[in-house]
């Protein structure tokens, strides 16, 4: 039926918009009195810096784009250019390559809190799985992106991660000549790398508002991990989370301008300042820390095929996790045999992360594949046993009960 | 209106499900189609593979137990003019024991290099540069060393990404993440001195694309 959208609101122009696109009524409704639980712990900023950081890297990588070169020849030279001639191009570039790390720090966290809390749990499940695919987008973007520089270890780091694919039986080598463009990586592969690095962030936006959306279907969880029982056990979104989602903002950009301005160079491998030489092989190629672990788990195992599907399977068991874990209590606070272990990951992935950096040899290689085995025992064997085995402890019965329990012992 | 109040009366559901199938079945086609072009636009395209024509190069000046690198569609070309203590190492017991792959089963070279000096003669070696692991380019440490790039060196290529070991014929040893021996080109001798990497020696028909991994 035509017709218009009846508004509550009163100014006139807006009222006028509103009638027609009712963009405004969904805003208020969505992130002004949006119930939310009252019970948030700073783990729950993380989502809004992570989303304030996507625009941080579209901004700043739209503003590069306009001077960088994607060709083989000029990658380089242009990146120079962008350095020491475009104005405030040093400034885009630091924030932009130091904004990959603080993008991948604040996400780990962010996915770290769903994690310990349980936040994959049902009803989140779908709202969990957008998550992983947002990941994954960011790794592909922030690969490729490294690949634009054009230097040694975007030569070899290419190099390296599309020779992946030739491990698939029979196809591979068509997979990876098809992903050049060529018989190696070359103009072709960075033109094409230049193409969808730009493109997709956007992709990334358009999965970070479905991810959003289910996110306001299912409700937020919260540190205690239990449902929201009534209008007491929430407050509205605007005031409270605005502000405290502020908070957390200006304290990642403090950090994020130490590192910009005063340590710019400090995740970038020196070897990257050197222009690409397929001719000559880097003493050693590191990925970016963010992918360490990962590059950990690929080389713990002896085996091509086997390390290849051992890394992809890293990330793909974490769509599966909402059915793996068994138990039906969302909060580590509640689960005291689930706690030590979900630590015990952390350290594993960290193990790992430090592995990946150091060449596989001696007392690396062990390290490596304890922290590896671990890895998949806590998701394939850890967390459907736990569900089984543990015994929880009490849950509060809402989440306002402990909320005032606790603002009253403070005052007693 | 139902499918059976068709106008000419004819029992209506099979003929309206045929005609769906056929107009679906178009249109998965054409889709297809369509997709195909737009994922073969990815591949190599004819300038690429154009500059990807065979080279020659002159071996002349090559002083012996030298390697040269050249460039060859974009990867290193390792021509290498063996030693005689090289030679005598592809046959050496200690080293061969040490080979996951010594007699060349798996087609990573032409059947004229599969012999136990991979290659058209004994004292020329042409390898294809990339690691069989993740494609680096492995170091040329022809010389038995206690330290360099190992503990124990005896001879060969090694990788500086993973480790990967190779004898002195590109053959990988056992136990190192790189599945396969290192792929050797097709090429000939256009006379003593000079050859051409990209084509097989005459009479002979084999395509790079039956190497089980680049
Ligand atoms: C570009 C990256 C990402 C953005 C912009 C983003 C954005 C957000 C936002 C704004 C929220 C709501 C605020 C909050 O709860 O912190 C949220 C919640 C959530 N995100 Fe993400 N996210 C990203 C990546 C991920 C990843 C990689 C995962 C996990 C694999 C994930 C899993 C979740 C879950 C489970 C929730 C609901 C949490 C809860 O309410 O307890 N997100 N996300
Ligand atoms: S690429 Fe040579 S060992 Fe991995």
């Amino acid at each position: 039926m035509a017709g218009l959208f009846k508004t509550e609101i009163k100014n006139p122009v807006l009222r006028w918009v509103d009638t027609r696109l009712p963009i405004i009524t969904l805003m208020n409704r969505e992130y002004a009195v949006f119930p939310t639980p009252k019970n948030f712990n700073y783990f729950w900023n993380f989502g809004a810096i992570a989303t304030v950081q996507l625009m941080v890297m579209i901004a700043t990588g739209v503003l590069l784009a306009m001077h960088y070169v994607p060709n083989t020849h000029m990658a380089y030279a242009s990146i120079q250019t962008i350095m020491r001639d475009v104005n405030y191009g040093w400034l885009l570039r630091y924030i932009h390559a130091n904004g990959a790390t603080m993008f991948f720090i604040v996400v780990y966290v962010h996915l770290f809190r769903g994690l310990y809390y349980g936040s994959y749990k049902y009803p989140r499940e779908l709202l969990w799985m957008l998550g992983v695919i947002i990941l994954l987008l960011m790794m592909a973007t922030a690969f490729m992106g490294y690949v634009l520089p054009w230097g040694q270890m975007s030569f070899w780091g290419a190099t390296v991660i599309t020779n992946l694919f030739s491990a698939i039986p029979y196809v591979g080598n068509h997979i990876t000549t098809w992903l050049w463009g060529g018989f190696s990586v070359g103009n072709p592969t960075l033109n094409r790398f230049f193409a969808l690095h730009y493109l997709l962030p956007f992709v990334l936006l358009a999965v970070v508002f479905f991810h959003v959306v289910a996110l306001h279907i299912t409700g937020s969880n919260n540190p205690l991990g239990i449902d929201v029982k009534g209008p007491q056990d929430t407050v509205p979104f605007h005031p409270y989370y605005t502000v405290k989602d502020s908070v957390g903002i200006c304290v990642f950009f403090l950090i994020y301008a130490l590192v910009v301005f005063f340590a710019p160079r400090f995740f970038m491998a020196p070897d990257n300042f050197i222009r690409a030489n397929p001719l000559q092989t880097p003493p050693e190629i590191v990925p970016e820390w963010y992918f360490l672990p990962f590059y950990a788990i690929l080389r713990s195992v002896p085996n091509k095929l086997g390390g290849v599907t051992l890394m992809f399977s890293s990330i793909l068991v974490l769509f599966v996790l909402p059915w793996l874990d068994t138990s039906k209590v969302r909060s580590a606070k509640f689960r005291p045999m689930y706690r030590p272990f979900i630590f015990l990951l952390l350290i594993a992935v960290v193990v790992l992360g430090e592995v990946g950096a150091h060449k596989p040899e001696g007392i690396w290689v062990l390290l490596g594949r304890i922290a590896t085995t671990y890895y998949f025992l806590h998701f394939l064997v850890v967390l459907p046993l736990l569900g089984k085995l543990e015994t929880p402890l009490p849950l509060p019965e809402s989440i306002s009960k402990p909320v005032l329990a606790a603002k009253t012992m403070e005052r007693a | 209106m139902t499918d059976a109040t068709t106008a000419d009366g004819a029992k209506g559901p099979p003929r309206r499900d045929f005609l769906k199938l056929v107009t679906g079945a178009m249109a998965a086609v054409g889709t297809g189609a369509v997709v195909w072009t737009f994922i073969d636009s990815m591949n190599p395209d004819k300038a690429t593979i154009a500059a990807g024509a065979p080279i020659d190069i002159n071996l002349a000046h090559v002083a012996e137990g030298q390697q040269i690198v050249v460039l060859w569609r974009g990867k290193p070309m390792l021509v290498v003019k063996r030693t005689p203590a090289a030679v005598a190492s592809l046959k050496d017991q200690k080293i061969v024991k040490l080979l996951s792959d010594p007699d060349s089963k798996v087609d990573q070279q032409p059947p004229y290099a599969q012999n136990w000096h991979r290659s058209l003669k004994p004292e020329i070696a042409v390898l294809i540069g990339v690691c069989t692991h993740l494609g680096c380019l492995p170091g040329y440490f022809p010389k038995p060393s206690a330290t360099t790039p190992v503990p124990d060196w005896p001879s060969g290529y090694f990788c500086p990404c993973h480790g990967s070991k190779y004898d002195l014929a590109g053959r990988v040893w056992k136990g190192v993440p790189a599945p396969y021996n290192l792929p050797v080109p097709p090429y000939h001798f256009l006379s003593d001195t000079m050859i051409r990497i990209g084509e097989n020696p005459p009479g002979q028909n084999w395509s790079m694309s039956n190497i089980v991994q680049m």
